[in-house]
């Protein structure tokens, strides 16, 4: 092999002044900041679609399945196009012209992100409320609990309790699909990646650092949230077990 | 304080309660038994509206269940439920699981709520178990606690699902005793159950169900005494011969 390995190439300057390692720096602040931007809505999103999807109102459980339909069966790059390319021609003009002109990107790639991470969560919290007894609402009701409060009190603690591996896996998803977010030109670290091939053609050893960052960055969420699970675990309860010893 | 009144329901075209008339005063005790599927479970979560029902009328202290303008919550809180499976919070502690109701539906101060619930603790027996959970407590042990959770929100009756059902038969007797201690107290109560010692130590009436009706509706000595149904004769023979 005649590779030239060269792991100084990161302190080279750029055309722009700045050096290649301030680039993956830069780009791997945007690429934290997408992500866990876009994490908070699609949890909070998510949240109220999976809880809407279990709640005895039809509408409200047709309104949240269409949506998770819509946002799960297209793909991550097809829905940021939209958001950038179609939907500002969709609403009223001077609107549109405000989304293409003063809307900065990220906030729209966060919201492109966030809405289809949304309906995956949304997927995860309903099966974790559904997985829970009948009998758990049922005794929230009987002591007098609005059916909203034996959400908050009575089956959300559970159901986060149960999905939170699942939501593990989702919250670390969302840094690999932020990579997509380079698309709409966001200047993330895949877009830093790309760039620094075509200027300096060492691609081992990007690629190297990059595969690392977000290996790191993935491991990092996935600890933090094991971490929360282990604090969050319920003396006496296997996970999964349904309340109560009974039939 | 409970009046049934001519209650049906039908989960599609499938009937599972036809006609059912029968009423609980002020500090009664009455046991309904019938054999599974014979509509019991159904009846008793109609009278605090966790099943609807399509005709007829549940009126609970004056107020109907079926109106829709009635304030359920409010109407729930004063009925105390426990259950065949205890359904406690399993992700709070035996002290939270007592008071969490008292707090945000009756507005109790946590102090006051607490204090409430451990003193009930101490009457089923349970006062050293305050900080566990659940998922720590035996069947018994946690049923007793959904019994207190229930006396805590200081209701003017009680329902009980089958709520022996689902203990092993040691445990049984301890749940019986806190029941039997409550009815000689006065406590209304309304309770479906197969436990025919504790229906002749406690109950004033007994009613049997079949196949969604009310077939026997009767004083204690009467029923266990003479039946007048052969479906009820038939049940009680079923379930005293072992």
């Amino acid at each position: 092999m005649n590779y030239h390995w060269d792991w100084m190439f990161f302190f080279q300057e750029t055309d722009d002044g700045l050096k290649y390692y301030d680039w993956i720096l830069s780009g791997l602040g945007w690429t934290t900041f997408v992500s866990l931007a876009s994490l908070a809505v699609a949890l909070i999103l998510g949240s109220a679609l999976g809880v809407m999807r279990t709640t005895p109102g039809r509408w409200l459980v047709g309104l949240g399945d269409a949506y998770v339909d819509l946002f799960r069966n297209i793909p991550l790059i097809v829905q940021l196009f939209m958001w950038f390319f179609v939907v500002p021609e969709l609403v009223p003009e001077n609107i549109g012209i405000w989304m293409k002109q003063d809307l900065p990107y990220f906030v729209t790639a966060i919201v492109g992100l966030g809405l289809y991470t949304a309906a995956r969560i949304a997927e995860q919290v309903k099966a974790g409320i559904n997985s829970l007894s009948r009998g758990q609402r049922n005794a929230g009701l009987a002591l007098g609990f609005t059916e909203w409060q034996t959400y908050r009190y009575v089956r959300l603690p559970m159901a986060y309790r149960i999905v939170l591996p699942a939501l593990t896996s989702e919250a670390m998803n969302i840094f690999k699909n932020s990579a997509v977010t380079y698309a709409v030109g966001i200047l993330e670290l895949y877009f830093q990646y790309k760039q620094i091939i075509e200027k300096t053609s060492q691609v081992l050893e990007i690629t190297i650092v990059v595969t690392l960052a977000y290996f790191i960055l993935a491991f990092v969420m996935n600890r933090i949230l094991a971490f929360v699970e282990a604090r969050t675990r319920v003396p006496g309860l296997i996970v999964g077990q349904k309340g109560g010893k009974g039939s | 304080m409970i009046e049934i009144k001519n209650v049906s329901k039908w989960y599609g075209s499938f009937q599972v309660l036809t006609d059912c008339t029968t009423q609980v005063s002020k500090s009664e005790v009455v046991v309904v038994c019938g054999p599974s599927g014979s509509g019991k479970s159904t009846l008793i979560k109609c009278v605090n509206a966790l099943e609807p029902f399509q005709q007829g009328s549940i009126v609970v202290n004056g107020i109907a269940v079926e109106d829709p303008k009635t304030d359920l919550p409010k109407l729930r809180a004063k009925v105390g439920m426990v259950f065949q499976n205890f359904e406690l919070f399993p992700h709070m502690t035996i002290t939270d699981n007592l008071a969490i109701a008292q707090i945000k539906v009756l507005g109790r101060g946590r102090e006051e709520a607490v204090d409430k619930g451990l003193k009930l603790l101490d009457r089923v027996g349970l006062k050293s178990q305050a900080a566990k959970f659940p998922g720590q407590l035996s069947g018994g042990q946690q049923q007793r606690v959904a019994i207190a959770r229930a006396l805590a929100m200081d209701p003017i009756c009680m329902l009980f699902d089958e709520p022996t059902s689902a203990l092993d038969p040691e445990m049984i007797n301890e749940v019986l005793d806190v029941m039997v201690q409550l009815a000689h107290e006065g406590m209304t109560m309304m309770c479906v159950t197969h436990e025919m010692g504790f229906a002749r130590k406690v109950a004033n009436r007994v009613i049997f169900m079949d196949r969604g009706a009310i077939v026997e509706d009767a004083a204690k000595e009467d029923f266990f005494g003479q039946p007048r149904s052969e479906r009820a004769q038939t049940f009680l023979a079923k379930i005293l011969n072992h």
